[in-house]
């Protein structure tokens, strides 16, 4: 998991948990059935543009304050389950990058993002270990390292097959 | 050390916690609402066995409560189910209230208990001297596991409030102005600590709208350092408070940041539609059209909010272009309007009332609205589609800008009437 590839979908500051899943779709518990309204509180075709994809998955790119509001793990599951290969934004709301590190969805903080410079569709190279990211190849931005106990957790898909895999949680 | 950090300093079985450090630490109380069947699944997933702090554990149905959908039946029935075969006996079902309100009535938080919930709003037991804090259902399901889970020590950001609160003004619009200046991501990862003169005087009902709505600026978890009112409070609804432990912040204390703020010229706030820091003085959007008047949620459904609402509409009507919800934030408070009559006054002014629970806030049932509609609200957030359609509009207030908004069907500012 050194090297993480996608196409950006770029989003703005304070994008809630509403818009990334909608109140009214709580009652589902399919992961499946999840996935389909990913973001569709903001973008409506999220979903589609995402699904036409080939070989590449989405790599979503925001602001300030990603997954403010609600607790819902609905919202992680969606963007997970939808294939979202990484979250790369300025800030995280805080239950949201609790619920991502417990579902294994990489998220990054990158305080230094300039948004306006920003292509969607972009392709974006990540570059874990080295804490490099790249638009197009060109523009770059740093980001502090993950810690070797988070790292292990993304790639072993979340706090549940840790656990299962390790016996219990340790940082 | 600050009182947050001796709270989990003894639920993790140290006798020092600093900020940023990582502890696992005892769980008082687990609460798990009926959005979260992934509680359910994440707890078996993580092998089968028995919850090893039933009597710690809760289940509040209030989010889709009662059912709207086929699907939401199933859920309550699933967790019927699981609280049954796991021998949980604190299952508030239907109609009950929403979960915050249920537990504090409960007698099951108080002040230095570790409260996890599965809603965000779990910051608003933070106002009786609790560590609260929102978390998704895999944690809450590592909980039940293990009746612990891991917490990175926060920073504790001091606000003060000082000054003398104008008549006409409330809870509501001193941390709807806060937010206004402060902003929405100002407390991502860190905790507010409420404190001043301002705050001393407040009753519960309204220090708990300030410590539920330290979580729309990101906050981690809210406190307010207990006093008389508190356990006056607790006694009142009957709570054992022996078993509750309070704990002192060290004078020497450093907070990562303090602010100050003196409320005596302040006036009544509203978050304009889309964004919960947008806020403005009622008197700049006065004359706005509403269609809809809603009076609950965790944030503006206690019985100080509908006390202040039957007294504006008593004798009144609610205006024809408008219509007026009314949900008490639980089943008690929905009873202690009704003996003070506020009920009945409401109903002769036209209000609609329904089930104790989150109500419309999230856009489930109860009161969503259609494209185009606009509401003003007394809940906590207005992002877009947060209530039904993305295309309706919802201005967050006082429940006295939205009573006196009713009767005119209109934002209306209350400081002409007062």
């Amino acid at each position: 998991m050194d090297v993480i590839e996608g196409i950006a979908f770029v989003f703005g500051d304070n994008v809630d948990t509403d818009q990334i899943y909608p109140g009214r779709y709580l009652d589902l518990s399919d992961h499946r059935e999840i996935a389909l309204h990913a973001m569709e509180g903001i973008d409506p075709d999220f979903v589609k543009k995402v699904s036409q994809l080939v070989e590449i998955g989405p790599v979503v790119v925001a602001g300030r304050n990603f997954g403010c509001g609600s607790s819902r793990e609905h919202a992680v599951i969606a963007l997970k389950e939808i294939g979202v290969r990484a979250i790369v934004a300025k800030s995280f709301g805080r239950i949201f990058y609790r619920n991502a590190l417990n579902q294994g969805l990489l998220l990054l903080d990158v305080p230094e993002l300039k948004l306006n410079e920003i292509r969607g569709g972009a392709k974006v190279s990540i570059f874990l270990r080295e804490g490099s990211l790249f638009f197009d190849g060109i523009l770059s931005f740093r980001f502090k390292v993950p810690s070797e106990s988070f790292l292990r957790l993304i790639e072993e898909g979340g706090v549940i097959s840790y656990i299962k895999k390790y016996g219990k949680l340790e940082f | 050390m600050h009182a947050i950090e001796k709270i989990l300093a003894v639920a993790a079985g140290k006798s020092e916690v600093k900020a940023g450090e990582v502890v696992f630490a005892r769980i008082d109380v687990a609460e798990v609402n009926d959005l979260y069947l992934q509680v359910i699944k994440s707890f078996y997933e993580l092998g089968d066995g028995e919850i090893v702090i039933p009597e710690k554990t809760v289940f509040v149905f209030d989010h889709y409560s009662p059912a709207p959908t086929i699907r939401s039946a199933e859920n309550h029935k699933k967790m019927r189910e699981f609280c049954r075969e796991k021998g949980i006996k604190n299952l508030f079902d239907i109609g009950e209230g929403i979960c915050h309100q249920v537990l504090v009535e409960g007698g099951f938080v108080g002040p230095g208990k570790v409260v996890i919930e599965t809603d965000s709003h779990a910051t608003t037991l933070g106002a009786l001297g609790a560590f609260a804090t929102g978390v998704g259902s895999t944690d809450l399901a590592i909980a039940l596991k293990t009746g612990r889970l891991w917490f990175k020590v926060p920073e504790v950001i001091k606000i003060e409030i000082k000054g003398k609160l104008p008549v006409g003004v409330m809870a509501k619009d001193i941390i709807l102005h806060i937010l206004g200046r402060l902003k929405q991501d100002f407390a991502i990862y860190k905790a507010i600590e409420f404190n001043g003169g301002v705050v001393r005087a407040l009753s519960m009902d309204e220090r708990f709208v300030l410590c539920n709505m330290a979580v729309e600026m990101g906050a981690k978890t809210a406190y307010i350092q207990p006093d008389s009112s508190t356990y006056n409070y607790l006694m009142g609804l009957g709570c054992d408070i022996s078993v509750f432990s309070e704990y002192q912040t060290d004078s020497d204390y450093i907070y990562s940041a303090k602010y100050e703020f003196d409320v005596s010229d302040l006036t009544p706030q509203v978050a304009l539609p889309g964004s919960v820091d947008n806020v403005v003085s009622v008197s700049d959007c006065e004359g706005i059209k509403v269609d809809q008047i809603f009076v609950g949620t965790c944030t503006g459904g206690r019985l100080n909010d509908i006390r202040v609402l039957a007294e504006v509409l008593d004798g009144e009507k609610v205006s024809e272009c408008t219509r007026l919800i009314v949900i008490p934030a639980s089943k008690r408070i929905f009873m202690e309007a009704l003996k003070k009559g506020y009920v009945e006054k409401l109903l002769k002014a036209g209000a609609v009332f329904s089930t104790p629970g989150c109500g419309p806030c999230l856009g489930a049932h109860e009161g969503v609205l259609a494209s185009g509609e606009r509401c003003i609200s007394t809940s906590s957030r207005n992002f877009p589609g947060r209530m039904g359609s993305p295309d309706a509009q919802i201005y967050l207030s006082s429940p006295l800008v939205a009573a006196y908004s009713a009767i005119y069907g209109r934002i209306t500012n209350p400081l002409h009437f007062i």
